[in-house]
């Protein structure tokens, strides 16, 4: 029977929704002017919870709830990330939303239970909680890719993120049911056992085939990337800094617990399929987003062959690619993060500022937010000495200390092609004329400012100096 | 005498074959309101498969809440609906082919598992309810409520999500919405909506006898 | 061979026609009653040229039914215009199989009793959308549409508070739920006490789930003629009708089931006489006391429907999701905590 110490395993968890339900009621009580404190108070509610994870972190794993939750230096690293990310998009998005007429408390409360789908995926020590946290992350993100609901890009994106996500969905729990067929058990821990003791069957690689082609979904990797480029397109830009940054930290959580603790005794198997997907997610990522002119949409395409580069870590199946893997998943984030803060800053009402030519000559008109830009675009191509670099190194290392050199290969010529769309929009900031009768200011809001400048100056700092992460992530998968 | 075992399996291949028609009839009938109500059907032969299996709170619930609500709304919408068959119809020709696949790799994969099935017998051991002397409900409630509770709880937080997605994608303060408030108009006073005034009793005039009546 | 075939096949289905043949005569019969009973009200006679007191009217408009042409309205969809009477009949009958008359009067007594009523009384809802659909009519498929948002709505309700009774009792057995009223309090054992307030919202809720008055919407004779059977005549229209009052009925024996102490007697505990058989049921409990329950229940049916004017359906909507919903969950905890906490103890006397 669960006791109390299972409630202060998930202490954060359990704050999270206390706080969650507290912030609904209090929207429902509170006039619309003043909104501006449940933002705050969202933001409060975050720190708290960063704090909550830090403070209460054990010195070994610990399971909850008969091992349904599992908290280990892994959950311990992408929950501060995943609270971080999400409290970053608060301080990027409320002016945005503002203008939208999308300042709603929905905004913040939704935001906050994707973000606990989010923990507990990343905390799953059961297939049943791997499937439920999913849900409660992805239900969260549909609703929120509709907010904007008179805007006809935004409902059709939604509708196509649903119908696709459902559908992942179905597979995800096919796969299970048939791993579950094959073992009789759920916990990822006795499924581990399981498969290194009666090895594998049919069954069993069918089932990992469809849990695979569900985590692709989830992380947006070729050819399952479908509807990545609508939703980033169509969805309200602070709902897409989301589903950039907090659910690809969490879709990789969500990798390492379905394919490592459970399914690690087929790694062999599932090697050969990610390496796969890998090399067709840098290709159709890096080639498709040459041809882009929206910038969201670039992002997008960008997405999948970063995800694609995610593989290449996962592909080594070891400590040092899931702590490569995991290192490129953070960067990730903070890049996306970066690079939709600045289009989020410099979109105003009526104007959405993601066209590629709407950055024409930004460097004219403001040239701090020019340079962040360059510095997130810089960090996404992996030029040194960004983090991004740094990330890409290590990716690419593990792939070849997996054995697999021609992977390697793919990944850097791949990196080479995607630097010409990325430094195209460095080029348009600093070397094109403005288009004539567009002003383009950014939003004067101070706190979001700083938080933005520090966000893309981490990109650099991180870059000069990345042991301590690097150390915390191959720590959390040393044991 | 019949063999009991033999007859579960009767019952059992009757009622997948119920089942398994009533799917294809779903996305065959030309008619969509006969295309729900056979899915109806398929949850209810799918409700009596699972009978079979012991698992009765599953399958009244299956009925209860598939059958009883979410169907009927789901009839509901499909009535207002105003589907132009010939559209459909193309698509389902058009994507037949890649369905057809689908569908026979599902089925390789199922025939993959009885398989797995017949040559593990052991691994689903024996009905857990019989094992610990309940009866299914209350084994599935003990396990729900102790085993299974984080996952339980977390589903919750999921229905708890839905409403609030529901509110915020439908709920519009329009300011020309007629709305009246129930509890004001509960709460009324007879004294504030009708007034009995006393009266001293009066008498019409009487007619005046110059008058003639009129001929 | 043969005495298993009498045991399995002959057996159940006359103890089906056990219950089946007096209900439809208790139908016939609680149709009279109802019109005499609000002729009264409104201060009539009511039917009283058909036989003694007008006994025999029930039965001369069966007939009258029975042999009206059954017309088909044009390009209704003939197959669901048929079907519908049907899905709409069987459900009221077959709920009573699990229906607990006396300690052993029962046709199943199966474990999950309560969940197969719940899963029974939901599924009456087909045959009243089917038939407004397939009748081609507008009135017909307002009716239905405003019968199907109403039933759903007032199933939540009526689920709840059936989650009240489950916990209280234990059980989802009807019998056990019976026995679990059993004590030495006489009427004050019973569940209407400690759940007074998901009582009162359970029978309302059965009056909106057999759409009676004041909830019937879907048939508003004054706005929508006659609902989802405005188009059906003849036999097709008496199978409603059945099915109608048939549910009336079930839901006022449930309700005596629940909240009511099933068949036990108001008087349990209380007297402790050792008489015969004839006199004894009076304290020890027996079907007729069931019986009794159930007519004052189902007279609640016919006083409502003299007394109060029709809900508007948004009305209707807001009562079952603002009021009574709410009621119901807030009753299922009280329920917990006086279960928990021993203030209620299932079948303590007896």
């Amino acid at each position: 029977m669960p006791n109390l110490n299972d409630i202060m395993i998930m202490l954060p968890e359990f704050y999270l929704v206390a706080a969650a339900c507290l912030l609904l009621l209090l929207d429902a009580w509170m006039k619309p002017e003043q909104r501006n404190i449940l933002h705050w108070v969202s933001i409060l509610v975050l720190v708290v919870g960063i704090y909550l994870v830090v403070a209460g972190q054990p010195q070994v794993t610990v399971t909850a709830f008969g091992g349904m939750f599992v908290r280990d230096a892994t959950a311990e690293i992408l929950k501060v990330f995943i609270l971080l990310c999400t409290a970053l998009i608060f301080v990027f998005s409320r002016p945005y939303m503002q203008d939208r007429k999308l300042f709603q408390g929905e905004f913040y409360t939704l935001m906050i239970f994707a973000t606990i789908g989010a923990m507990l995926l990343v905390s799953a020590g059961n297939l049943v909680m791997v499937y439920l946290g999913l849900e409660l992350m992805t239900l969260c993100s549909y609703g929120l890719v509709a907010l904007n609901r008179d805007s006809q890009l935004s409902s059709e994106a939604a509708i196509k993120y649903f119908v696709l996500g459902a559908l992942s969905s179905g597979m995800l729990l096919y796969g299970m049911s048939m791993v579950y067929g094959a073992t009789g058990t759920l916990a990822l821990v006795q499924l581990h056992g399981a498969v290194a003791q009666a090895g594998m069957s049919n069954l069993m690689v069918f089932g990992l085939i469809f849990m695979i082609v569900g985590i692709s979904f989830k992380l947006g990797v070729a050819p399952f990337h479908m509807w990545i480029p609508d939703v980033y397109q169509g969805a309200p830009t602070s709902v897409t800094i989301f589903v950039g940054s907090t659910s690809k930290l969490a879709a990789f959580g969500m990798a390492y617990r379905l394919l490592e603790s459970g399914m690690g005794g087929m790694a062999h198997q599932w090697q050969m399929m990610l390496a796969v997907l890998a090399v067709v997610s840098l290709a159709i990522g890096n080639l498709v987003a040459i041809v882009q002119t929206n910038l969201k949409r670039l992002l997008a395409y960008s997405t999948i062959s970063h995800m694609g580069y995610l593989l290449l870590g996962l592909v080594n199946a070891g400590p040092e690619g899931y702590a490569s893997a995991m290192f490129y998943a953070i960067s990730y984030a903070l890049m996306s993060t970066a690079a939709f803060g600045v289009i989020l800053a410099l979109a105003r009402a009526g104007f959405e500022c993601e066209e590629i030519d709407d950055f024409k000559g930004l460097n004219q008109r403001s040239p701090w937010m020019a340079f962040l830009m360059m510095l997130a675009m810089f960090s996404l191509a992996g030029v040194p000495p960004m983090f991004g670099f740094f990330a890409k190194l290590l990716v690419l290392q593990a792939a070849i200390h997996a054995g697999m050199m021609w992977l390697a290969l793919v990944g850097a010529v791949f990196a080479i092609i995607g630097l010409y769309y990325y430094l195209r929009v460095v080029k348009v900031m600093y070397f094109d004329k403005p288009a004539e009768g567009l002003e383009i200011r950014p939003q004067a809001d101070g706190f979001l400012r700083t938080m933005l400048s520090l966000n893309a100056l981490v990109l650099l700092a991180l870059g000069l100096y990345w042991g301590p992460l690097l150390g915390w992530c191959r720590a959390a998968f040393a044991g | 005498m019949i063999d009991t075992n033999l007859l579960q399996l009767i019952c059992f291949y009757g009622f997948a074959a119920v089942t398994v028609g009533a799917a294809l009839a779903v996305i065959s009938l030309k008619n969509s309101v006969h295309a729900v109500l056979s899915l109806v059907l398929a949850f209810f032969s799918t409700a009596c498969i699972w009978l079979l299996a012991e698992a009765e709170f599953l399958a009244i619930a299956l009925i209860v809440v598939y059958v009883g609500a979410v169907m009927v709304l789901f009839l509901f919408v499909v009535m207002m609906l105003d589907i132009k068959m010939e559209q459909v119809r193309e698509g389902f020709i058009r994507y037949l082919p890649v369905g057809i696949i689908v569908a026979l790799v599902m089925l390789a994969e199922m025939l993959a598992l009885i398989g797995v099935r017949a040559m593990h017998a052991h691994v689903m051991g024996a009905n857990p309810a019989t094992v610990a002397g309940l009866s299914n409900t209350a084994w599935l409630g003990e396990a729900l409520y102790s085993q299974y509770l984080l996952p339980f709880e977390v589903a919750a937080l999921i229905l708890t999500v839905g409403v609030v997605v529901a509110v915020a994608l439908t709920l519009r303060h329009r300011g020309d919405k007629k709305h009246e408030s129930a509890s004001e108009q509960v709460r009324v006073n007879p004294r504030d909506r009708i007034r009995v005034v006393k009266m001293a009793p009066s008498r019409p005039d009487e007619p005046t006898s110059s008058e003639e009546p009129l001929q | 061979m043969g005495e298993q075939l009498l045991n399995e096949l002959v057996l159940p289905v006359v103890y089906i026609l056990c219950i089946a043949v007096p209900l439809i005569l208790a139908v016939a019969m609680f149709v009279y009653w109802e019109r005499k009973v609000i002729g009264w009200m409104h201060v009539r006679m009511g039917p009283n040229k058909v036989g003694p007191w007008g006994l025999l009217q029930a039965f001369a408009d069966v007939v009258k039914l029975l042999i009206k042409e059954v017309i088909l309205p044009s390009s209704a969809n003939r197959f669901l215009y048929y079907l519908a009477p049907l899905l709409a009949l069987v459900p009221a009958f077959a709920a009573w199989a699990v229906v607990p008359f006396d300690d052993r009067m029962v046709l199943a007594n199966v474990n999950a009793g309560l969940l197969y009523l719940l899963a029974m009384t939901s599924l009456g809802v087909y045959g009243i959308i089917l038939a407004g659909w397939a009748s081609n009519s507008r009135y017909a498929l307002l009716g239905a549409m405003r019968s199907a948002a109403q039933v759903i709505s007032y199933e939540l309700a009526m689920g709840l508070s059936l989650v009240c009774v489950l916990v209280l009792a234990g059980s989802l057995n009807l019998t056990d739920i019976v026995h679990a009223q059993a004590g030495g309090k006489g009427l004050f054992d019973w569940f209407w006490l400690p759940l007074l307030p998901v009582f009162i919202v359970y029978f309302i809720s059965g009056v909106a789930e057999t759409n009676r008055a004041p909830f019937d919407v879907a048939e508003g004779e004054s706005e929508i003629v006659a609902g989802f059977h405005v188009e059906y005549s003849g036999s097709a229209f008496a199978i409603f009708f059945l099915a109608e009052y048939a549910n009336m009925i079930l839901v006022s024996f449930l309700a005596s089931i629940f909240f009511l102490g099933g068949w036990l007697s108001p008087l349990q505990g209380w007297i402790h006489a050792d008489a015969p058989n004839w006199v004894n049921w009076i304290w020890t409990g027996s079907i007729i006391w069931l019986l009794i329950k159930a007519f004052l229940m189902s007279f609640l049916f016919l006083w409502f429907r003299a007394t109060f004017p029709r809900y508007r359906y948004d009305q209707i909507m807001r009562l079952g999701w603002k009021v009574f919903i709410p009621i119901t969950i807030v009753w299922v905890l009280v329920a917990g905590c006086m279960k928990y906490f021993g203030l209620v103890l299932a079948g303590t006397g007896a």
